[in-house]
């Protein structure tokens, strides 16, 4: 809602000054978003009138004019095509200043004397852009100050209103808040009657009468089309950004903003019979105003003629029905359409109208008849012609029921938390237009007035007076609570652990979309059945993402475009599947590591980061949660299959880790080695509460033991079998080296492992340790065909 | 006995010439040790007469001391000698780097999660969390945000089909509580929230934390002093609060929070609106099976990044999304 504060004033006129005035209207919940200068910063301009005009010896474009300024006729040079003897516009004489800060000084335009300059309204930033010089009416005095006589000292408030206020979308209704709110009286327009001097009547015929309660209309015999509407009119309508179309439109924009009362006009000519306000029939076709042609459904509401819709009802006007040149008679419209059956009916379309926007919203619904009396005195006044009879059809049954509300002051009181003496809050109430039809000695019954939507509970009413009290004035007290102790499971671990840990290791934590292009889901998990936005805001986030590798990915690539070529990043968050019917939204954890092992240094040799360091990590993040995890090679469509496995943790499958897929890599443009994991959070999370056993006071034993296996051979199998045959008393088993080349058998590979043994209540002897280690070596031997390396 | 002089003299001179610990113990050796020139001279003292024996042996005695003195002290001096030498040899250059891994950091929003977390947890606010694909109903209509309500549009709502969206607020992780749970509560809910929007000032992604307290008796003034509270923990500062009316289907009264932020060109005080709240409005515990009579309670939701921009000075939202390591590890 954009008005001018001019007008604003002209209604209710608080003793503030304009910056005053904005806190106040934003202070009662109508954000003022822009105050803008209704002109440009200009002086020295005045009304000029043009006496005579030649043509530019010199120039074809150019005219040579003489204009009265109201003192003494100056020649000026005008390269505008609507330059014509008679014309009234603003001429900025020399000395004057325009916005922008160019000052106008007696010129030489090709060897012709300019005094001064005639203008165009973009020219006084009264526009943004303008064909021509700006028109000024006959009755403009020349030499009047053109500042003084547009009234141009004054600002349009733009407010941007919450969807519950319809009743500020009018001057009247933000006229009415500022005098609540400033307790300033706020005198309401109660407009005349104005009197049939024919008695012909719009035929109306009512069909929906559910989506159009009332609708009101007239006809208005020989008007003159031809005149310009008055200059007060077009430049309210400017300071509210509604652009001047012709008289008629201009008057019924005009009643719009004054009252909130959303009208039409119709060239009765072009009405075949009368009047139809009905559902339309499924497939029908109406061109609108704009030229735009709606194919309607049965949901759409329209205003019909007796052989088609011509207008959608409380959107826009059809065309070819409105006011043209050639319009003689009129039929006004001031109708009220129900809100909920209007509600989405224009976005449907790709309409937003201001009609629409207020009767979405909710128009004072007994509103109808004097917007009508109201619009019929200015067209009189400006377009002349002869009113009929206004016709009212009206279905009180669908009208909105005349509502009161119990307002208890002990409500009032305690939501607010405060206590507001009956009188402030009777006084507060009666500011707004609540009135109060029923005293009770625990409250008020108030009744809701036709032109607010908002109210129908008893909270509706004490925000109310809270809003006018002022929520700054309102008391600030400490909420009181209960101390409940909360339950603490200590077998779940904060994933704030799980982040610290990873940071400690050098990952930095990002946070990636949720939604990805699909073409990049496709590709590293081939398999999920991805969700896709049914309104995504980009091709490339239109799907959301079944693994938080793709945002890792693409962040790797975007890092090491930017020369950062070590990376560690980590992300939890959700990943979304459909599972059957169902959506599965799970918390994962997933990282990535790329670029060399450490930062450049002077101590270490730079390797590149490989399977084993996110496997590490990996181990250092389980062993810091008590939790093992177990790998089992098993390949993901994203990972390196010789470099891929599946992490499972207590039999289940939890995860994944591996190199990324050289064919991913090279199609992200991405340099160096990719590790990648991703684990399932609840897995991560999940721990147990630690049990203390005790421990052995004897020494701890240590065997070393080399074995040749076959190349094929994996580490778990061997561990597995050396565990299996080392007995109870085993209480550690590590690889210490792995090695294959010079000396080892090809097609093999060495295994160095050390055992540990301890025995609960004394020292192991030689002869026992051995017998165990003999028995490793023949289980591997036997079971592995491993062999003793001498 | 007559060269008993000239050997501890020369002893003295032997030790006092030893350069090393080895030498000094050739020293002992060659003096004190059982075939010591000292020693040797005691083994004379059988030639002397009773009554010169003590008086010789006694000479003897004094300077195999002053020579074992002497040692001990070269020997004192050698070692710490020594050690000098050891330890200058080991000398490194300490402002070289050391060997460490790089540290990683937290993401800014983490981090200004986490601090959140920590004041309302202070306060006993325990932390929810909920799907980020909601349904309709826990998303709009529980919130007392019918279909067709104007306040949608306010939304920019990405959707699946009619009945799924992604969540617009994380809100409905609020409703979730309350319909399983029973009052009083005290809860935030933290989160990734969508919208579809997108340009200089919105992502179509970002973090909302949502707070809401219900209880016998709260009140617009108790909303009032937790928001002040929070607002000033949050900046460490005791900076100037203000509630602007505004709308929200789940709240009434609702409030839109400015906090004064510097100066206008103009010397007026800048505000900068930095959350919503208001009292929960009745229609909402209807929903979730909380009776209004009964029980009252306030809600809130601010908007992360806006927060984290104001506290460190970002300044421009979407990177926090961009992921650029060089803006990531500033927030360490």
């Amino acid at each position: 809602m954009k008005f001018s504060e001019q007008w604003l004033r002209e209604w209710v006129n608080p003793r503030m000054s304009s910056n005053e005035l904005v806190e106040a209207i934003t202070m009662a919940g109508l954000e003022v978003d822009e105050v803008e200068p209704v002109a440009g910063a200009f002086e020295g301009v005045v009304v000029g009138e043009v006496t005579a005009v030649e043509s530019h010896p010199e120039a074809d474009k150019l005219s040579l004019c003489r204009v009265w300024d109201g003192r003494e006729t100056l020649d000026v040079v005008c390269g505008a095509p609507n330059v014509r003897v008679g014309l009234r516009a603003p001429l900025a004489r020399p000395g004057a200043s325009l916005p922008g800060g160019m000052e106008i000084r007696r010129t030489e335009v090709r060897g012709q004397t300019s005094n001064g300059m005639l203008c165009a309204e973009s020219e006084l930033a009264l526009s943004e852009a303008s064909e021509g010089l700006m028109e000024l009416p006959s009755e403009a005095e020349p030499g009047a100050d053109l500042r003084q006589w547009l009234q141009l000292d004054d600002q349009s408030l733009d407010v941007d209103l919450t969807p519950n206020r319809s009743d500020c979308l009018s001057i009247r209704g933000v006229a009415r808040d500022l005098g609540a709110l400033t307790e300033e009286p706020f005198e309401d327009l109660v407009p005349d009657p104005v009197p049939a001097t024919h008695s012909e009547i719009p035929s109306i015929r009512v069909d929906a009468a559910a989506a159009c309660p009332r609708y009101v209309g007239r006809i208005i015999r020989n008007v003159n089309v031809a005149v310009e509407t008055p200059v007060w009119m077009k430049e309210r309508l400017r300071r509210s950004g509604i652009r001047s179309i012709d008289p008629v439109v201009d008057v019924t924009n005009y009643v719009m903003l004054e009252l909130g009362q959303p009208m039409h006009a119709f060239d009765r000519a072009h009405v075949q019979g009368g009047i139809v306000v009905r559902m339309a029939s499924e497939g029908e076709k109406l061109t609108l105003l704009d030229g735009q042609e709606l194919t309607l459904g049965t949901d759409n509401l329209v205003i019909a003629d007796h052989s088609r819709p011509v207008a959608l009802a409380g959107i826009m006007g059809g065309e070819g029905s409105g006011v043209s040149e050639h319009t003689r008679d009129i039929v006004l419209e001031s109708a009220f359409f129900d809100p909920v059956r209007l509600a989405g009916k224009a976005r449907a379309h790709g309409l937003h109208t201001d009609s629409s926007h207020r009767f979405e919203r909710g128009v004072d619904w007994r509103l109808q008849r004097a917007a009508t009396e109201r619009a019929t005195a200015l067209l009189l006044s400006i377009v002349g012609g002869e009113p009929g009879e206004v016709i009212e059809v009206v279905s009180e049954q669908h009208l909105p029921a005349k509502q009161t509300v119990h307002l208890r002051e002990e409500r009032v009181n305690a939501v607010l938390g405060m206590t507001i003496d009956r009188t402030t809050a009777e006084e507060i109430l009666a500011r707004l237009g609540l009135r109060v039809v029923h005293l009770y000695r625990d409250g008020w019954e108030v009744e809701v007035p036709s032109f607010r939507f908002d109210i129908a509970l008893e909270v509706d009413l004490i925000e109310e007076i809270g809003r006018i009290y002022g929520y700054n004035r309102m008391p600030v007290t400490e909420p009181e609570g209960r101390l409940r102790l909360r339950a603490e499971p200590e077998s779940r671990r904060p994933l704030d652990r799980v982040r610290d840990h990873l940071v400690a290791l050098g990952y930095q934590e990002a946070i990636t979309y949720s939604f990805i292009s699909p073409e990049r889901q496709k590709q590293v998990t081939p398999n999920a059945e991805g969700i896709e936005l049914a309104n995504p805001i980009s091709a490339d986030m239109a799907v959301m993402r079944s693994s938080l590798w793709p945002g890792l990915l693409e962040t790797l690539a975007y890092n090491q475009k930017r020369q950062q070529h070590r990376v560690r990043l980590f992300e939890t968050g959700l990943r979304f599947e459909r599972q059957a019917q169902a959506i599965e939204q799970e918390g994962m954890l997933s990282a990535l590591l790329s670029g060399p092992v450490a930062s450049e240094n002077w101590v270490n040799g730079n390797r590149e980061v490989d399977f084993y360091d996110a496997k590490g990590d990996l181990e250092s993040l389980g062993a810091m949660l008590g939790q093992s995890f177990r790998f089992a090679r098993e390949r993901h469509p994203a990972l390196h299959p010789g470099q891929s496995a599946r992490v499972y943790s207590e039999g289940q499958p939890v995860g994944w880790i591996g190199t990324l897929h050289p064919g991913i890599q090279k199609s992200l443009d991405l340099n160096g080695n990719v590790c990648l994991y991703e684990l399932s959070l609840e897995a991560v999370l999940n721990g147990h509460v630690p049990h203390f056993k005790a421990f052995s006071k004897f020494p701890e034993v240590r065997r070393d033991l080399a074995m040749l296996v076959d190349e094929e051979t994996e580490w778990a199998d061997v561990e597995n079998v050396a565990r299996e045959a080392a007995g109870e008393l085993l209480t550690g088993l590590r690889v210490f080296d792995v090695y294959q080349g010079e000396h080892v058998k090809e097609g093999c590979r060495s295994l160095a492992l050390s055992l540990f043994w301890q025995h609960p209540e004394r020292t192991l002897g030689d002869a026992e340790v051995q017998e165990l280690l003999d028995g490793v070596t023949n289980a591997l031997s036997t079971r592995l065909g491993a062999q003793l390396r001498s | 006995m007559e060269n008993l002089e000239s050997l501890l003299k020369q002893g003295l001179n032997a030790v006092e010439a030893s350069t090393d610990l080895k030498q000094l113990e050739q020293v002992r050796v060659d003096y004190l040790g059982k075939k010591g020139h000292l020693t040797a001279l005691l083994k004379t003292l059988g030639q002397l007469s009773a009554e010169e024996r003590p008086a010789a042996g006694q000479r003897i005695n004094q300077a195999k001391e002053q020579v074992q003195n002497a040692i001990a002290e070269k020997k004192e001096r050698l070692e710490a000698e020594a050690m000098e030498a050891r330890l200058a040899s080991e000398s490194i250059d300490v402002t070289l780097p050391g060997r460490g891994r790089d540290a990683g950091g937290l993401h800014p929003v983490t981090r200004t999660l986490r601090r959140i977390e920590a004041i309302f947890g202070g306060a006993g606010y325990e932390v929810a969390e909920g799907p980020e694909i909601e349904d309709d109903h826990h998303n709009f209509e529980a919130l007392n945000i019918p279909e067709h309500h104007p306040a949608r549009a306010m939304h920019d709502t990405f959707y699946f089909n009619p009945g799924t969206v992604l969540r617009t607020h994380t809100s409905p992780v609020q409703i979730r509580t309350m319909e399983n749970g029973e009052p009083p509560f005290r809860m935030i809910c933290p989160g990734r929230v969508y919208r579809c929007d997108s340009d200089l000032t919105h992502t179509p992604m970002f973090h909302q934390v949502e707070g809401l307290l219900v209880d016998r008796h709260a009140s617009f003034a108790d909303l009032k002093s937790t928001i002040e509270a929070f607002l000033r923990a949050f900046f460490e500062e005791d900076l100037a609060v203000r509630f602007r009316p505004s709308y929200f289907p789940f709240t009434e009264p609702s409030a839109e929070v400015d906090i004064e932020w510097g100066r206008e060109a103009d010397g007026s005080t800048k505000w900068l609106e930095v959350m919503g709240c208001g009292v929960v409005h009745p229609r909402v515990f209807e929903n979730c099976g909380v009776d209004p009579e009964q029980w009252s309670g306030f809600a809130f939701g601010l908007g992360v990044e806006r927060l984290a921009m104001l506290r460190y000075g970002v300044t421009d939202l979407r990177q926090f999304f961009e992921n650029d390591l060089r803006f990531l590890r500033q927030f360490r």
